[in-house]
């Protein structure tokens, strides 16, 4: 099928792009990778006036490591510009060495053609409750960075994913990057998805951070996503595991999570898939997850 | 950059297959219709339109993207490779050898979708390219006439041969 009309404009700097956006209101969409926009126009779901390209725009793309010691000791955190498309995430040295749950969910995320185009900050945006990013945002207790006519906000992953393609990000403000922690030392990580095809969208994926110290699993976060409106995070699920009772952590994460019921896939056989990932995923970081700096290029899944 | 200003129609200059080219494309038609309309390289199958069935993937500055995924307006200033750049170069003569020996074209309406997606894989020297990448990778392009089998015979085929040759020449 073929898109609505509309007009178009790559502009050249943020601020001519935030006031694009300010001067035609909801007759303007902000254009990052594209791989869900364009599909929506030539599926006809979507029909803005005018595309605002974001793709001309200098340094909105690009991995790097900030703030805190060198050796990713609290404090530091990597940024990712919005920009930066799905495959150079994955592929950053820096996330390989210091976010590999992003490194290993990135082929997950659909095909090499629609990971060499889209990007994080699109997809945050988007907010696709099936998607990997934002699950591993509120695993990772990402900051979201936003950008407005009227200056930065920063937004905890938490307080953003709001619902079914739903943010916190007001009219005219777009995504410029993402900021995700440096875990320490002692942080393990765990990445698992099941979908009907490889690079289909997740029938349930579960993205998990924590810490293992003395042999105790703490701070454990398991995002859970393809089973709600957003990705949810299972605390009590996560409380179970870390007292090392899997079982009731399964059984607790019945009343977490309250997965859509559609014609392919039941509600019962989400919830069903569900505590399955979270047996596997809590299992592997309870017993033979390696300390986040040995699992550079590797790790439970596998990159 | 004359893009530079809101406009339902914009003039484009960018590289198509070794070559300088210019057009003037509505903003609204991706980059698929402007290849096969304006440039008739019918090469560039069009199957589903929104991104699934991987029959228009092309190469932008190298890398294997969705022409009915990007706005014909957005090759301005790019590199565009198709299938009939690649096969004119000869850079994936091998591949096609092997789709034909190991018949992996079938119905042919997949393949060059196929080919581009493989082409990538195979550039990349550090990729293992082993039966189990070459599926993922190609879990992107649907075969209707489910001719995966043959397709992976010929990737793994090529990429093996590839990877003798350059043992040979160090």
């Amino acid at each position: 099928m073929k898109a609505p009309d509309f007009a178009y404009v790559r502009p050249a700097s943020l601020d001519a792009a935030l006031a694009l956006l300010a001067e035609h209101g909801e007759d303007a969409v902000p254009l990052a990778g594209g791989q869900s926009l364009v599909t929506a126009l030539n599926m006809r779901l979507a029909s803005p006036r005018l595309l605002v390209d974001l793709n001309a725009i200098p340094d909105l793309a690009g991995v790097s490591e900030a703030g805190g010691q060198e050796g990713g000791q609290e404090g530091g955190f990597v940024r990712i510009g919005a920009m930066t498309r799905h495959r150079d995430v994955g592929t950053a040295s820096v996330v390989r060495e210091r976010l590999p749950l992003l490194a290993a969910a990135m082929p997950h995320i659909a095909h090499p053609a629609i990971r060499n185009r889209g990007t994080i900050g699109g997809s945050v945006a988007l907010a696709d409750p099936a998607t990997e990013w934002p699950a591993c945002c509120l695993a990772a207790g990402a900051t979201i960075v936003a950008r407005g006519c009227h200056g930065e906000r920063r937004i905890a992953a938490e307080d953003f994913f709001l619902g079914l393609y739903a943010t916190a990000l007001e009219p005219g403000e777009i995504v410029t990057a993402v900021e995700f922690p440096v875990p320490g030392p002692d942080a393990v990580w765990g990445f698992e998805e099941l979908s009907r095809r490889h690079g289909d969208y997740a029938l349930v994926g579960l993205a998990a951070t924590g810490r293992r110290a003395g042999g105790r699993l703490t701070d454990l976060r398991l995002a859970f996503f393809g089973v709600a409106d957003r990705p949810v995070l299972a605390r009590a699920a996560a409380a179970a595991v870390e007292a090392g009772d899997v079982a009731g952590a399964q059984a607790a994460l019945a009343g977490e999570i309250d997965p859509p019921d559609d014609p392919a896939t039941k509600a019962a056989t989400r919830r069903h898939l569900a505590r399955v990932l979270l047996g596997r995923v809590a299992g592997r970081l309870r017993e033979d997850a390696a300390p986040i700096g040995t699992v550079r290029g590797g790790g439970l899944d596998g990159v | 950059m004359a893009s530079e200003s809101p406009d339902r129609e914009h003039a484009v200059a960018f590289t198509l297959n070794g070559e300088a080219v210019r057009a003037r494309v509505p903003a609204r038609m991706h980059l698929g219709d402007l290849l096969r309309g304006t440039f008739g390289l019918t090469g560039v199958h069009l199957g589903c339109e929104h991104g699934v069935c991987g029959a228009c993937t092309i190469l932008v500055d190298g890398r294997a993207v969705r022409a009915c995924l990007m706005l014909g307006v957005q090759a301005d200033g790019a590199t565009v490779e198709t299938v009939e750049g690649l096969t004119e170069s000869g850079r994936i003569g091998d591949l096609q050898d092997a789709f034909h020996a190991r018949n992996a074209l079938q119905c042919g309406y997949c393949t060059p979708g196929m080919l581009v997606t493989a082409a990538e894989l195979l550039a990349d020297e550090t990729a293992a390219a082993s039966r189990e990448e070459i599926r993922a990778v190609i879990s992107g392009n649907y075969c209707r006439c489910t001719g995966y089998h043959a397709i992976v015979d010929a990737i793994a085929t090529t990429a093996e041969a590839r990877r003798n040759r350059r043992e040979t020449a160090e």
